[in-house]
C-alpha cells in the first residue's frame, strides 16, 4: 500500500501539486457554520417563544468563542490541516445544540426532565478543550504507534469498567455506563478511538505478513496464527464484552471497523467476503437465540404490528419517528411547529427524526451530506498521508464515523433494524461528543502532516539543487 | 408571529444550511484542483533564481547533491548533502528517518572527505551493506552506489 501511494505522491510532486494552507477558507466556512448553529438557535426562539431568545448574546458569544478558539489553535499548531473538517463538525454541533434546546423547551412545558442543552454545551466545551489539547500536545501522530498494545489494553479495561459493581450503571437495559459522582460516562466511546489506534499500529507493522504469508484455503489466503493472533485477540475480547453488555450498536461498529481496517491494510477483498459471511451467520444466530435481537428485527419488518393499543408497543418509538418525518415532508414544520417530543429519546438516538420533522427532508439531506463530507475528508487524508500508520489511522477513524452514521440513521429511518448508537456531534451525549472532537483532532493532525509541502523529488540535472531546503517528514 | 414570517424563517434557515454545505463542497473542490496552480512552480522558480545568484562557484559538475531512498517504506525521502554529515536511522535526529524495523535508531552516517563521500556504520544491529558486502569501516560511495540498510536502499544522486 505504501509503495503505491509513495509513487502517487512522487508524481504529484512532479506535477507541482502542492496543498495550500487554506486557513482563510476555514475561517470563512466557520463563520457560515456559526450562522447555521446560531441561526437554528434564533429560529427555535422565534418559533417556540415568538422572539429571539434572551440569552442569545451569551450563548452565541460562547459558541463563537469556542469555534474561533479552536480555529486559532489550528492556525498555530496545525497550519496545513484540512480546512473543511472543523467547520463541518462545528455546524453539526451547533445544529445539534439548537435542536436539543428546542426539545428542552417542550420538555419544560410538559414538566419532564429538561436541561439537556446546557449540559451538552458544557460537554462541547470540554470536547473543544480536549480537541485543542490533542492538537497542541500531539505534534506527530506517529507517536501513537508506540502505544499499540497499551491502547488495546486500555480499550479493554475501559470496556470492562461498566461491569464493575460500584462504578458501572445500567441505563435502558445496557450496562455501558460508569458513574463518578454526578458525572456519567460511556467508556465505549473512548475505547473506539483507542481500538482504531491499536489496530492501525498493529496492522501497519504486520500488513505484509498478513497479506502474503500463510496458506490458501479456497479463495482466501489465511494468515499465519502468529501474525493474526494478537489482533484477533484484541478484537475478540472487545466483541465479547460488548455482546455480553448487550450493546448491539457498538458491537456492530467494532466488527465493521475491524473488517474495514483489515481490508485497507491487506488489500484482500476476501476479508470482506469472509467478514460478511461471519456477520450474516452471527446475525442469524442472534435472531434465533437472542430475544432482544428478534424483537428489534420484528419491529423493523412490521412496526405497525407493535404499535398502538392491544400490542406491547415496542414499535412505538420507530413508528412515531416515521410519522414525524412524514409530517415534516420536504421543508419541515418549522421549529416549534412540530411535535418531536412524542418520540422517546428524541434528543439522543432519534435526533435525526426531530430534524426530519421540523426542518424536513431538505435539512436531513444537508446533514447527511455533511457526514458524507466528513468521511470523504477522512479518506482523502488517508490517501494523501505519507506514512502507513497515518493512512490506517485516518481511514479507520473515517470508517468508524461512516459506520456509526449508517447504523444510527439507517435505524431511525427504517432502512436497517434499530440499534442504539449516538448520532455523531448531533445527539445529546457527553462521552460521544468528547470522543468525536478528539477524533477530529487526530484527523487534523494526520492531515497537517500529510498536506505539508513535499520535498522536491524531481531529478533535475542542474546541480544548484544543493541549496534547496529540506522539508523533514516527521 | 404570522404564518408567513415563520415560513420565511424556515426557508431562510434551510437556505443558510445549504449555503454552508455548498460552500464546504466548493472548498473541497478548489482544494482538489486549485492546488495545482503554478504557485509552487513560481515559488520554485523564484527560489531557483535566488539560488543561482548564491551558487558557490566552486561547485563541480557531476558531483552528487543529495541522498535519496530508492526502495523500502520511505521511498522518495531525501536529504541534501550540503547538510552533511547525514545521520540515517529510526531516531528523530536522523536526517533521513526510516520506518523500517530492521534499522537501528542511529544506524549509519554519510560524510564527505575531500571530494569523496563515505558511508560509515554506527554499530547497527543488522549492519549496512554495499552490494552484498557488510561494511565494517567507512567505505567510499559514488553516484548510484546502492547502500542497503535493513529493507531500505539509499543512493547518492546529483
Amino acid at each position: 500500500m505504501s509503495a503505491t501511494t509513495n509513487d502517487r505522491s512522487g508524481s504529484a510532486a512532479a506535477f507541482g501539486f502542492v496543498h495550500r494552507q487554506r486557513r482563510g477558507a476555514e475561517l470563512f466556512l466557520l463563520l457560515l457554520a456559526l450562522a447555521v448553529g446560531l441561526g437554528a438557535y434564533a429560529a427555535v426562539g422565534i418559533g417556540m417563544q415568538g422572539e429571539i431568545p434572551a440569552d442569545m448574546l451569551g450563548y452565541g458569544g460562547w459558541l463563537v468563542a469556542l469555534v474561533l478558539g479552536s480555529h486559532v489553535v489550528v492556525r498555530l499548531v496545525a497550519p496545513y490541516a484540512d480546512p473543511v473538517l472543523l467547520p463541518l463538525v462545528a455546524a453539526l454541533n451547533g445544529l445539534g445544540l439548537a435542536v436539543i434546546h428546542r426539545l428542552d423547551l417542550s420538555y419544560e412545558a410538559a414538566d419532564r426532565t429538561a436541561g439537556f442543552a446546557a449540559k451538552q454545551l458544557t460537554w462541547m466545551t470540554l470536547g473543544v478543550v480536549l480537541f485543542c489539547l490533542t492538537l497542541v500536545l500531539l505534534r506527530d501522530h506517529r507517536i501513537l504507534a508506540r502505544f499499540t498494545y497499551t491502547s488495546a489494553l486500555a480499550a479493554v479495561v475501559l470496556l470492562l469498567l461498566p461491569m464493575l459493581p460500584v462504578l458501572g450503571r445500567e441505563v435502558n437495559g445496557a450496562r455501558i455506563w460508569i458513574a463518578v459522582g454526578p458525572f456519567s460516562f460511556q467508556p465505549g466511546e473512548v475505547a473506539k478511538v483507542l481500538l482504531v489506534i491499536a489496530f492501525a499500529g498493529y496492522l501497519v507493522l504486520h500488513k505484509d505478513a498478513l497479506a502474503l504469508a500463510g496458506r490458501r484455503v479456497l479463495f482466501l489466503d489465511l494468515p499465519r496464527g502468529r501474525d493474526f493472533g494478537p489482533i484477533l485477540v484484541m478484537w475478540g475480547i472487545s466483541m465479547m464484552i460488548l455482546v455480553g453488555q448487550r450493546d448491539l450498536g457498538s458491537s456492530l461498529l467494532f466488527f465493521g471497523l475491524f473488517l474495514a481496517m483489515l481490508y485497507l491494510a491487506t488489500e484482500r477483498p476476501g476479508w470482506l467476503v469472509v467478514g460478511g459471511g461471519m456477520f450474516l451467520t452471527g446475525a442469524v444466530l442472534a435472531f434465533l437465540f437472542v430475544s432482544h435481537v428478534k424483537t428489534r428485527v420484528d419491529v423493523w419488518l412490521d412496526p405497525f404490528a407493535y404499535y398502538g393499543e392491544g400490542t406491547n408497543d415496542t414499535g412505538f418509538q420507530p413508528v412515531e419517528a416515521q410519522f414525524g418525518m412524514a409530517w415534516g415532508g420536504l421543508i419541515g414544520r418549522g421549529f416549534g411547529e412540530g411535535d418531536p417530543t412524542r418520540v422517546p429519546f428524541a434528543y439522543s438516538d432519534f435526533i435525526m427524526s426531530s430534524i426530519g420533522e421540523e426542518l424536513g427532508l431538505t435539512a436531513m439531506i444537508a446533514v447527511l451530506l455533511i457526514y458524507g463530507l466528513i468521511v470523504e475528508r477522512a479518506l482523502r487524508i488517508a490517501l494523501i498521508s505519507r506514512d502507513g500508520f497515518g493512512k490506517l489511522l485516518a481511514a479507520g477513524l473515517g470508517s468508524v464515523f461512516a459506520l456509526q452514521v449508517f447504523v444510527v440513521v439507517g435505524g431511525v429511518t427504517g432502512l436497517i433494524p434499530l440499534t442504539g448508537l449516538t448520532t455523531p456531534f448531533l445527539s445529546y451525549g457527553g462521552s460521544s461528543l468528547v470522543a468525536n472532537w478528539v477524533i477530529v483532532a487526530l484527523l487534523l493532525r494526520v492531515s497537517d502532516q500529510a498536506r505539508r509541502p513535499l520535498p522536491d523529488l524531481s531529478d533535475d540535472e542542474n546541480e544548484d539543487d544543493d541549496a534547496t531546503q529540506v522539508v523533514r517528514l516527521r | 408571529m404570522s404564518e408567513l414570517t415563520l415560513l420565511l424563517i424556515r426557508i431562510g434557515y434551510l437556505a443558510v444550511l445549504w449555503i454552508f454545505v455548498l460552500s464546504a463542497i466548493s472548498v473541497v473542490r478548489s482544494d482538489m484542483f486549485g492546488a495545482r496552480v503554478p504557485e509552487p512552480d513560481k515559488a520554485g522558480a523564484k527560489g531557483r533564481e535566488r539560488k543561482k545568484k548564491a551558487k558557490p562557484p566552486t561547485q563541480r559538475r557531476g558531483s552528487p547533491t543529495h541522498l535519496i531512498v530508492t526502495a523500502g517504506s520511505n521511498v522518495g525521502e531525501r536529504a541534501e548533502l550540503a547538510d552533511a554529515p547525514l545521520l540515517i536511522g529510526r531516531g528523530t535526529d536522523a536526517a533521513i528517518r526510516l520506518d523500517d524495523d530492521y534499522v537501528s535508531t542511529r544506524h549509519a552516517r554519510v560524510a564527505a572527505s575531500e571530494d569523496q563521500w563515505f558511508v560509515e556504520d554506527l554499530g547497527s544491529t543488522n549492519g549496512t551493506y554495499i552490494g552484498t558486502v557488510r561494511i565494517t569501516q567507512p567505505t567510499t560511495i559514488t553516484l548510484g552506489t546502492q547502500v542497503r540498510i535493513g529493507k531500505t536502499i539509499l543512493e547518492l544522486r546529483k
